[in-house]
């Protein structure tokens, strides 16, 4: 199914002016939209729902999503305040999409790819089994089709309602990824604003390349977990990717403005850009 | 034979639910010691007490809630990793340090012999007494301690040794030098790394199974867990701070999660539970961890025979398919069936008559 008849413009909603989350600053909201919400005061990186990241990524019109029968369901028959199986209703309503991640196939600076992103709008990013399978489906079809796969995640991690078979989701996507690997597959992991918990300790730590967007909260312990547990301040920039930079966890960090033309400056470096045969 | 054998008297820890439990076994001591200091004869009340305390002790444990399991899971006396390794395995060699940075305790890594069987042994380590535990973190690993596992997998590849994983963690450490030497990372190269290691990976959930700090040493041919221990996403007192803004809940927040070992086996998420002696294996630990070496030794036959190939084929396959989404239906139809039957759990008190269990 075509991506393009379920856009929807989700982000930044409401008003005319919206609150830059960092410092504070009213901005236009349509001039917000043109800058990839981007604060154009202090530069901080808004979080994108899962289809503008896809609008802004991949070159116009190429992507074609995959896996669209992929439907959440609660397992366990989870309730805390309301029954997760409703939380899934309330979530699928408010974003028009059934589950927390998209991935299909497009062009990236012309470069033949897959793409899976997940979309922090949903329940958080969160992964429970739909995420999961999508993503190592989508690693698959990398491996089928021998193109790269770029992976954009926004997530607060494994998404506790569907207990540990969320938990066992990292451990799929690794399965699949290593296979991938194992098979001549070249895999670039994007870490935006935030991404935390299972998501980093899974896929999206074992790519080929990783790259941050500036500033985005990125680690394995959510920052207040960390904090009840050692009763200390954190360092200023703790877990930010300039931290994760300055500490060797990141192999770059790229303006969202420049996030299309450097994987397609990366993407120029593998076998199937340079007409290679597949390295295996 | 335990009939004559005199209840355990240990500074037992006693757990909420344990409390009818332990009020029978103080009357059964104070009347042996009674029987000591008189001349009347007392040994029909004792034997009267004695099979009360039994069948009490059966009852109780066989109507444990979740949260009850996560405390005997929890159990201060429970067997740690520190206790496996010495009363199950032989010809100990432990080796240290990840070779990059530093030596975490919080996961020992070992070349050991199990009835003369070689193998690696790797498991989380909690400390028995406060100095132990707080040099173990306890049982809260570091990158370091992942990356000293992986580094020892990769020696047990080239010797060609089967990998033991006892698994016993609240989950990773969350600190600021955990969150600088890149935890995340580390567990993610773990897991991912874990799927080409070529040799048999045997994994055991003896207590804790606390999320990704479990799973970064969990991916194996067969993953089994004890009757009492959990294994989770989160901890039932995380779940119920985040779900319910309140740790206080956590005995819900341990029902919803579906962490019981029986309900981890229903889901297929696990392939085996190892049942327990009556009353838990902190009443009888050398019981219970004779159990687990008789399903280590027979999986360590089983898996060393399989040639590699096919080995890391069918390594990726049940991680890849595993909790899928379209045989999801079947699964579950498949395991209400086990579930009636209690076929695959592998109980050794259904062929041998409980009494039969020597007290440790
Ligand atoms: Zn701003």
């Amino acid at each position: 199914m075509a991506w393009g008849r379920l856009r929807r413009k989700r982000d930044m909603p409401g008003g005319l002016w919206s609150k830059c989350k960092d410092c504070g600053a009213l901005i236009y909201t349509k001039e917000l939209a043109e800058k990839l919400h981007v604060c154009p005061k202090c530069g901080f990186h808004h979080t994108v729902s899962g289809r503008r990241r896809i609008e802004i990524t991949a070159d116009p019109g190429t992507f074609e999503e995959e896996f669209t029968d992929l439907q959440p369901r609660d397992r366990l028959d989870f309730v805390d305040t309301i029954p997760y199986a409703e939380k899934l209703v309330l979530a699928q309503e408010k974003t028009g999409q059934a589950d927390a991640c998209f991935a299909g196939t497009c062009r990236i600076a012309d470069h033949p790819v897959v793409l899976a992103v997940l979309d922090f709008s949903f329940m958080g990013g969160s992964m429970g089994e739909v995420v999961g399978e999508k993503l190592a489906r989508a690693i698959e079809l990398a491996e089928e089709k021998k193109l790269p796969i770029v992976i954009f995640s926004a997530s607060g991690g494994a998404r506790m309602h569907e207990g540990a078979i969320s938990l066992m989701q990292m451990a799929k996507t690794c399965a699949a990824l290593q296979h991938y690997r194992h098979n001549g597959g070249f895999s670039i992991s994007v870490l935006t604003n935030p991404t935390t918990g299972g998501v980093t300790a899974s896929f999206a730590s074992v790519c080929d390349v990783m790259i941050a967007e500036p500033k985005a909260l990125i680690g394995f312990a959510g920052p207040r977990v960390i904090k009840n547990t050692i009763r200390q301040d954190l360092p200023e920039g703790f877990q930010r990717s300039e931290f994760l930079l300055d500490k060797g966890q990141v192999d770059l960090i790229t303006l969202r403005e420049q996030m299309t033309e450097t994987l397609g400056r990366i993407l120029a470096y593998t076998p199937h850009a340079r007409k290679q045969p597949y390295a295996s | 034979m335990v009939k004559n054998e005199p209840a355990p008297r240990p500074s037992h820890h006693v757990l909420p639910f344990e409390q009818p439990i332990e009020d029978v076994r103080r009357r059964l001591h104070e009347l042996e010691d009674l029987a000591t200091q008189t001349a009347h004869d007392l040994s029909e009340e004792i034997e009267f007490y004695r099979d009360r305390l039994q069948r009490l002790t059966r009852e109780v444990y066989a109507d444990l809630t979740p949260w009850h399991r996560v405390q005997v899971a929890r159990h201060p006396q429970r067997p740690l990793t520190s206790d496996y390794m010495r009363h199950l395995f032989t010809d100990l060699v432990e080796l240290h340090g990840d070779g990059y940075f530093g030596d975490d305790k919080a996961i020992l890594t070992c070349l050991a012999t199990l009835r003369g069987r070689r193998l690696l042994l790797i498991g989380h380590r909690k400390g028995r007494d406060t100095k132990d535990r707080l040099s173990c973190h306890f049982g809260s690993a570091h990158p370091e301690g992942y990356r000293k596992a992986l580094r020892k997998m990769h020696l047990a590849e080239r010797l060609g040794l089967p990998v033991v994983c006892l698994i016993n963690t609240p989950g990773a450490y969350p600190g600021v030098g955990a969150e600088e030497r890149g935890q995340a990372r580390a567990i993610a190269e773990n897991i991912f790394q874990m799927f080409r290691i070529r040799v048999p990976i045997l994994v055991v959930v003896i207590g804790e199974g606390g999320s990704g700090g479990a799973l970064g040493i969990a991916i194996g041919d067969r993953v089994a867990m004890l009757e009492n221990s959990w294994y989770s996403v989160i901890s039932p007192e995380g779940c119920a701070s985040i779900l319910w803004r309140s740790a206080e809940r956590k005995e819900e927040a341990a029902t919803a999660l579906k962490l019981t070992a029986g309900d981890m086996h229903r889901l297929g998420l696990v392939d085996e539970v190892i049942a327990e002696p009556v009353g838990g294996a902190h009443r009888h630990p050398h019981e219970a961890m004779e159990r687990v070496a008789d399903r280590l030794e027979e999986w360590l036959d089983q898996f060393c025979a399989v040639p590699v190939d096919q080995l890391l084929e069918a390594r990726y396959r049940k991680f890849r398919d595993i909790a899928n989404l379209e045989a999801s239906a079947q699964v579950a139809a498949q395991a209400a069936a086990e579930l009636d039957q209690e076929a695959s759990v592998h109980d050794p008190d259904a062929e041998t008559a409980p009494e039969e269990h020597p007290a440790d």
